[in-house]
C-alpha cells in the first residue's frame, strides 16, 4: 500500500532519488513499532542549530567547579592540558585568532559549532563514567570552557537559548562551511 | 572534545610513551627497531580475546587514557583478507563493550514513516548480503607517523598503515531496513550512533545509505568481535573508517547534518583553501603499499624476489597497479592476484632480481574511476602546501601518498616517505 502510495508521487521521488531507490523494494514488515515516547527516552542527538537542547543552564562558575572536580584529572587545571592535549587556547578576553598549530586543534576554540561541545561532552564526558553529568553540570562545563578560551564573558550564562547562539571564533575556518553530499566543487584531491 | 576528537589521531610519539606508561615497559623505540621479528612488551590493558594466538601484545597501543588502537601485522600476511583476531581496532573507550545481543535492539528512527527497533534476530530473517571490504582508519598513513626525524626511524609498515584491514562482511543492506521504516520526502543525512559508554556517532548522507551500506552482524564466517562491534556495526564501504560506527544502536533519517561526536576536524590548514581546514572527507581515493618488502625489514639476499603488496580504493575496483624500483624514474605493471573487488584490498606482486645496490621501490594504484594515486609532492602540491614545508612530516588526514621504500646496499629497507 505504502509503495504504491509513493508511485502516485512522481514529483517527490524525482525530487529525491535516493529514496526513490530505496522504496521501490519491496517490504518484509519485520521490526517493532515505536512510540515517540520511547524514541524520547534514547534520541539526544543535537543537531548544530540546537533545536533539541534540554533545559538546563549554567555560568562559568559554577563551571570552575564542575571542571575541577569531574575534568580536570584528564584535562589539567583550567583545561590547559594534562594526561589528554589542551581544551583551551587563547585566554579570558581575547580568543584564539588565525591558523591553528598541529598541538592546539584540540581546542574548543577550533571547533566551528558551539552546541557540538553540548553534545560532545554530554554523551562521552567524563571518560570514566560517560553519560554521567546532569544538564546543569554540561552547561556550565561548556560555559567555564568557553569563558577560558575567550569565547563569552564571565558573567554570560548557556542554556538551550544562549548556547546556539555563540560565535565560535573559527565558524568561518573550514570549508566547506556545512558538509555537503555530493562534494562540491570536487577537492583537488580527497 | 579531546579523547574522541582530534586527540585519537595522537601520532605514534605520545601513543608510544602513554603505552609505556600503561604497560610499565620501555615502548617506542624498541618495537619501532624490531619490525616483524619485535617481541617488544607493548601492550594495553585490553586484548582481544584470542590476542595470544597471534602474539598480540605487539599490536596494541594505548593513545590516550581513553582509547585504545591496534594495527593491523600488514607485512605479516598475503592474501587480502584480514583475520578477525588481526583486524585492527580503534578503541573509543577504555574496555571492550558487553553487550547481550538478545537485548540489544537497533532503532531507525527520525524522518521515516514507521519508526522501528530490530533484535538481531529480526536482522538474519532479513535478505542478507556478503561482501568483501576493507575498512581504513582516516589518519592512517598520517604523514607524523613517518616521522624520520625521531626515534621511530624504521617504522615498520604494521605501524604506518596498518589501521586498515579487508574482511567479508555479513548483514542486511541498510537500503532494506531503511525500506522497512520508509523514508519521508526531504530527508538527506543518516545519523548512526553506537551502544558504547562514549556513544561514538557519526552522520552520513542518505544517498550513501541506500547506495553500499550494510548493518553487518558477521565478519568472515563468525559473529562479529567485541572489538568489531559485537552484535552490530554500521559497514560504510570505501569511505573513511570514522563512519563504521561499531555496537551499532540507533540510526536515525534527518535533513540536516550533524555532528554528534565532533570529529574530522583535525585536517591541514591548506593554501588553496585560503589557509582554511578542508573537513568532512568521506571516499578514499586510490591507495597502495607494498608490504614486503617494506621497513624494518631484511633483503634476503641478492637475486630473485617477489614485491607484494595491497591496493585499494573507495571509489571503485582497483584497474592496475605500477611498481618502481627506482624511486619513480620508471615503472612497470604489477600483477592482480583475483579477486579484484569493489572498495576492497587487491593484493599485487611484482617479479624483481635484486643487484644488491640501492634501489627505492615504490608502488602506484589506478582504480577504474582513472583515479591515480599521487606521490607525496604531488598531493602536497594538490593540498597548497609548500614544498619546503613538505619535507617536514605533517599531522595529516585523508592521507593516499605512494609510499617509497629505500633498500640499502646492506640489504636493509628503511622508510623513504621523507628522504
Amino acid at each position: 500500500m505504502r509503495c504504491s502510495l509513493n508511485l502516485l508521487l512522481p514529483v517527490i521521488i524525482l525530487a529525491a532519488p535516493a529514496v526513490a531507490l530505496a522504496q521501490s523494494q519491496p517490504r518484509f514488515n519485520v521490526g517493532t513499532p515505536l512510540s515517540q515516547q520511547e524514541i524520547k527516552s534514547f534520541d539526544f542527538m543535537i543537531g548544530l542549530e540546537g533545536k533539541e537542547l534540554p533545559p538546563g543552564h549554567g555560568s562559568p562558575k559554577e563551571g570552575a567547579a564542575v571542571f575541577a572536580k569531574r575534568c580536570q584529572v584528564c584535562h589539567g587545571l583550567n583545561g590547559e592540558g594534562g594526561v589528554v592535549r589542551r581544551l583551551v587556547l587563547g585566554s579570558p578576553g581575547n580568543p584564539h585568532r588565525g591558523t591553528f598549530k598541529q598541538d592546539e586543534k584540540s581546542a574548543l576554540s577550533y571547533y566551528p559549532h558551539a552546541v557540538v561541545v553540548w553534545d560532545y561532552i554530554n554523551r562521552a564526558m567524563p571518560a570514566s563514567n560517560p553519560g554521567s553529568l546532569t544538564p546543569d553540570e554540561v552547561y556550565s562545563v561548556v560555559a567555564f570552557l568557553f569563558y577560558r578560551n575567550g569565547i563569552i564573558q564571565e558573567t554570560d550564562v548557556m542554556d538551550a537559548k544562549t548556547l546556539p547562539k555563540v560565535e565560535m571564533p573559527n565558524r568561518n575556518g573550514f570549508v566547506p562551511a556545512v558538509p555537503v553530499y555530493p562534494p562540491e566543487p570536487k577537492p583537488s584531491w580527497w | 572534545m579531546e579523547s574522541n576528537g582530534s586527540g585519537r589521531r595522537r601520532f605514534l610519539k605520545q601513543a608510544a610513551a602513554l603505552a609505556g606508561v600503561a604497560a610499565g615497559a620501555g615502548a617506542g623505540a624498541e618495537w619501532a627497531a624490531r619490525g616483524q621479528s619485535a617481541g617488544s612488551s607493548v601492550k594495553s590493558e585490553v586484548q582481544p580475546n584470542d590476542a595470544h594466538i597471534h602474539g598480540d601484545e605487539r599490536r596494541g597501543v594505548r593513545r590516550n587514557i581513553s582509547h585504545i588502537t591496534y594495527f593491523t601485522p600488514l607485512q605479516d600476511y598475503a592474501g587480502i583478507i584480514t583475520p578477525a583476531s588481526l583486524h585492527f581496532v580503534q578503541l573509543h573507550t577504555s574496555y571492550f563493550p558487553v553487550i547481550d545481543a538478545q537485548q540489544h535492539r537497533l532503532t531507525i528512527h527520525g524522518m521515516v514513516d514507521r519508526p522501528l527497533s530490530f533484535s538481531v534476530d529480526d536482522l538474519k530473517r532479513l535478505p542478507s548480503v556478503s561482501r568483501i571490504h576493507f575498512v581504513e582508519c582516516q589518519a592512517n598513513g598520517n604523514p607524523q607517523g613517518h616521522d624520520n626525524g625521531t626515534e621511530y626511524t624504521g617504522l615498520p609498515v604494521q605501524y604506518v598503515w596498518g589501521m586498515m584491514s579487508c574482511s567479508e562482511w555479513t548483514g542486511v543492506p541498510l537500503s532494506v531496513l531503511l525500506n522497512e521504516a520508509g523514508v519521508q520526502p526531504g530527508a538527506s543525512w543518516v545519523v548512526s550512533e553506537g551502544a558504547e559508554a562514549g556513544k561514538w556517532s557519526h552522520t552520513i548522507p542518505l544517498a550513501k545509505a541506500v547506495d553500499d551500506c550494510i548493518v553487518a552482524y558477521g565478519q568472515n564466517g563468525e559473529s562479529l568481535r567485541p572489538e568489531q562491534g559485537y552484535p552490530l556495526r554500521l559497514l560504510v564501504p570505501g569511505w573513511e573508517g570514522l563512519n563504521n560506527v561499531k555496537y551499532l544502536k540507533h540510526i536515525k533519517v534527518v535533513d540536516h547534518f550533524l555532528d554528534p561526536s565532533g570529529v574530522n576536524h583535525a585536517t591541514i590548514a591548506r593554501a588553496d583553501l585560503g589557509g582554511k581546514y578542508r573537513w568532512y572527507h568521506f571516499q578514499w581515493g586510490p591507495k597502495s603499499v607494498i608490504t614486503r618488502p617494506s621497513g624494518g625489514m631484511a633483503m634476503p639476499g641478492k637475486g630473485y624476489v617477489q614485491i607484494t603488496g595491497l591496493a585499494w580504493s573507495g571509489g571503485g575496483a582497483v584497474r592496475k597497479v605500477d611498481v618502481s624500483t627506482d624511486g619513480g624514474k620508471t615503472w612497470k605493471e604489477a600483477k592482480l592476484q583475483a579477486p579484484v573487488l569493489p572498495k576492497a584490498h587487491t593484493r599485487f606482486t611484482f617479479d624483481w632480481a635484486w643487484d644488491g645496490e640501492e634501489a627505492v621501490i615504490v608502488s602506484r594504484c589506478t582504480d577504474d574511476q582513472g583515479e591515480v594515486q599521487p606521490s607525496i609532492a604531488e598531493l602536497y602540491r594538490n593540498w597548497g602546501i609548500s614544498d619546503e614545508a613538505a619535507k617536514k612530516p605533517v599531522r595529516g588526514q585523508h592521507y593516499n601518498a605512494m609510499q617509497p621504500w629505500r633498500v640499502a646496499r646492506d640489504g636493509s629497507v628503511h622508510n623513504a616517505m621523507f628522504s
